[in-house]
């Protein structure tokens, strides 16, 4: 979705979700190639076409909303960065790098017993690696939200569960 | 002079540097403003200073509330947007009930709230509000101006928003600064709105097929809304009902877009619908929506809504499609444009011959029906002498409850544009401040507020300026003492535990009038409302009208909550006579 960077923008649109109960996965926000123009990407869980429908309908009658698009049903490139400290005495250390290297995942922070793991990809991956740190000791996540485009080249569909809004 | 210095000499003009308050004025001229319904205080003390020196009319109502509600009953007789000023903190927020109400009955307004000074918004300063934070779900778009050089550009748009697509209220909020900052006054500007393009014409493939699902219907009805008022279609949609001899049910708010005494009209529909309107939406095979969206007072459940039917919705919102009721032909389109594509194809009838010999026997059976008794004041009755009165042909403003069904019922409107009452919201005390901007917005009509011994008490403040204008409204109060719908409820919901709906020492209402400088009367009978009824309409002047009614009354037919429109109670058979 792409909106008017005023003020307020933000507060109007996820107001406007609470107004409808509607309630939002995630969503991300940040500048476009155009000046004064922002997008905006949400992942809502929907139980049917017709609330995905009213809530496309809605945010489309906002006056500083300038475009939606539900790529639920569309390729994507969807993404997620997250930050995930974990427990990480030195004897397991090894052990963990091991671990994170087919998520390409990264070390950003070293201490004493933790460290910091950057990890970007799509949804699933990004908690696939979570579960799979889990028994170290998590101390603690932070996630983005998903951030996501339609691919270039649209084939069949891939099915998805939750909607996308960009 | 030479024909550039003409030209450049009115450019100069449009471009004058000016303060914001004066800015302010001058958009208001350019954009035609006649009034404007206010309150001043702290923030807003430029502003009134310059109305002051512009001899602006500005009334001043007793209470913000009643300010918005006027400038409501002054855009639905109109059709121009209603303008409120008000000042921060408190006079923002008072205007809030008035927002959602307009919102809900999309009703175009222009709302000017003070705010402190920019340089200590956030610092919780003396009456500062977050008022676009509060009414940004209340408005169908809202702004706080920051810089002067924006305020042209704000107020250009906000007309343009109020008034375009579905109407609806803009809020424009001015911190005090900016009221008194000087910049370039530039309001020859065009509208640049790219996220907002309004689709006004009509489809003309989803118009074939409706077309084409008419001429195959055997039991065709059109649903009008305040849409056809809205679009100033009535005509249009009289032409299209009698071209495709398709009978019509209004909602609440749409009445009067169809003329009462037409055979081809049925009645409102819904909750306190009439039988025949009801019952045609139950069984009809194809269902048209025209600018109504499918309240949930209407539909009844919906399960049960029209199960027969196909059904067509014609909306310039395409947000109401499909939002209630599933929709077979979307026609995303202004009511008017739609109906005059629907004429001009002059599709092949529907053969509704049977359908409205149908209709009419339901008519005849099973009319609006309720016991006289002249000893006392019945309120159907009241309402009935009140129409014989002003000959159908006054502006009629209600609250909301009993009053407002009865009035809506019984008083036959045969025009557009008479009917002013809040539908979506539901908002007590809105009759008596909404007749005055009514009156205001159309000088020489009969004015009548039909109010509830309930409501009237929530806004009666506003006869001081009722008589200080000397509007010759008459105020109608249909007294029960009793908060009338509320009690209905109990008695029919909860068993007659009347918890806090029976009011038995309501005020003089008489004497409260004469507190105001206006004449009062009061009614106890048939005989008695008759007498007074005729005394205040020979007075060219307001009149306060205390009608002590049947406080037992209740409204009927009804749609119990849950139940489908078939399901009325209620419903009285006329004496057999076909068979």
């Amino acid at each position: 979705m792409t909106v008017n960077n005023r003020p307020g923008v933000l507060n109007r649109i996820t107001g406007l979700f609470t107004k409808r109960h509607y309630n939002i996965e995630s969503i991300t926000v940040g500048h476009t190639e155009i000046e004064g123009i922002s997008r905006m990407t949400f992942v809502v869980n929907v139980d049917d076409e017709r609330t995905a429908e009213q809530i496309i309908k809605q945010l489309n009658k906002q006056i500083d909303v300038l475009k939606v698009n539900d790529i639920t049903d569309q390729a994507i490139v969807a993404r997620e960065l997250a930050l995930i400290k974990v427990s990480a005495p030195p004897s397991v250390r090894q052990e963990i790098y091991t671990l994170i290297e087919p998520f390409r995942a990264s070390i950003v922070d070293v201490s004493k017993d933790s460290l910091v793991i950057q990890v970007t990809g799509e949804p699933d991956k990004v908690e696939a690696l979570i579960e799979l740190l889990r028994p170290y000791g998590i101390k603690e996540v932070a996630r983005t939200g998903t951030t996501a485009f339609t691919r270039g080249a649209q084939k069949t569909a891939a099915h998805q569960k939750t909607a996308f809004i960009i | 002079m030479t024909r550039m210095n003409v030209e450049e000499q009115e450019k100069a003009k449009t471009k004058m540097k000016l303060n914001g308050s004066l800015m302010l004025i001058e958009a208001l001229k350019a954009e035609g403003v006649e009034v404007i319904f206010g309150y001043p205080g702290g923030a807003v003390l430029p502003l009134y200073d310059e109305l002051y020196k512009a001899g602006v009319f500005h009334v001043l109502t007793r209470h913000e509330q009643g300010a918005i509600h006027a400038a409501e009953g002054y855009a639905r007789i109109s059709g121009k947007p209603g303008v409120v000023i008000a000042t921060s903190g408190p006079g923002a927020t008072n205007l809030v009930t008035g927002l959602t109400d307009a919102m809900m009955d999309s009703l175009p307004l222009v709302v000017f709230t003070g705010q402190v000074a920019t340089s200590v918004i956030g610092s919780d300063a003396f009456q500062e509000a977050d008022v676009v934070g509060i009414t940004m779900p209340i408005t169908k778009h809202n702004y706080q101006v920051r810089d002067i050089s924006e305020l042209p550009r704000i107020i250009k748009e906000a007309f343009h928003i109020a008034t375009t697509g579905r109407p609806g209220p803009v809020l424009i909020d001015i911190p005090k600064d900016i009221t008194t900052a000087e910049g370039e006054f530039d309001y020859d500007q065009d509208v640049h709105l790219p996220g907002y393009q309004p689709t006004t014409q009509p489809n003309h493939w989803q118009i074939r097929r409706l077309v084409e699902a008419v001429s195959q219907s055997k039991r065709p009805v059109i649903l009008a809304g305040a849409g056809v008022l809205h679009a100033n279609a009535a005509d249009e949609l009289r032409q299209y009902a009698e071209q495709q001899r398709i009978p019509v049910v209004h909602t609440l708010l749409g009445l009067g877009g169809f003329p009462a005494d037409h055979p081809l009209f049925l009645g409102m529909a819904g909750m306190h619908g009439t039988y025949t309107a009801n019952m045609a939406l139950y069984e009809c095979d194809l269902l048209i929506n025209i600018g109504a969206r499918f309240d949930d007072r209407v539909t009844g459940n919906l399960n049960d809504f029209a199960p027969k039917a196909t059904v067509a919705h014609i909306d310039i919102d395409p947000a109401e499609i499909g939002k209630n009721v599933p929709t077979k032909i979307p026609i995303v389109s202004d009511a008017k444009a739609a109906l005059q594509e629907l004429i001009a194809q002059q599709g092949k009838p529907a053969d509704t011959a049977a359908w409205l010999v149908q209709l009419d026997e339901w008519k005849r059976r099973f009319p609006l029906y309720y016991e006289p008794e002249a000893g006392t004041i019945k309120p159907q009755k009241l309402i009935e002498m009140i129409y014989e009165m002003t000959n159908g042909e006054a502006i009629v403003t209600t609250d909301v409850g009993q009053h407002q069904m009865w009035a809506a019922q019984y008083y036959k409107f045969n025009r557009p544009h008479r009917w002013v009452t809040s539908g979506g919201l539901g908002t007590m005390g809105f009759g008596l401040p909404a007749a005055i901007g009514a009156q205001l917005a159309d000088r020489s009509a009969t004015v009548v507020s039909i109010v509830g011994d309930g409501g009237f008490q929530m806004t009666f403040q506003e006869l001081s300026v009722i008589q200080e204008l000397q509007l010759p409204i008459k105020i109608v109060i249909v007294n029960n003492q009793a908060l009338g719908m509320v009690r209905q409820w109990q008695e029919l919901f909860y068993d007659q535990r009347y918890s806090h709906s029976l009011i038995p020492n309501q005020p003089d209402f008489v004497k409260l009038a004469e507190a105001y400088g206006m004449l009062g009367l009061r009614a106890k009978t048939e005989a008695e409302a008759a007498d007074v009824l005729k005394q205040a309409f020979a007075i060219n002047g307001p009149v306060l009208l205390d009608f002590h009614v049947r406080a037992d009354e209740n409204v009927y037919p009804m749609v119990a909550p849950g139940k489908g429109l078939h399901q009325m109670v209620g419903v009285k058979a006329c004496e057999e006579s076909s068979q």
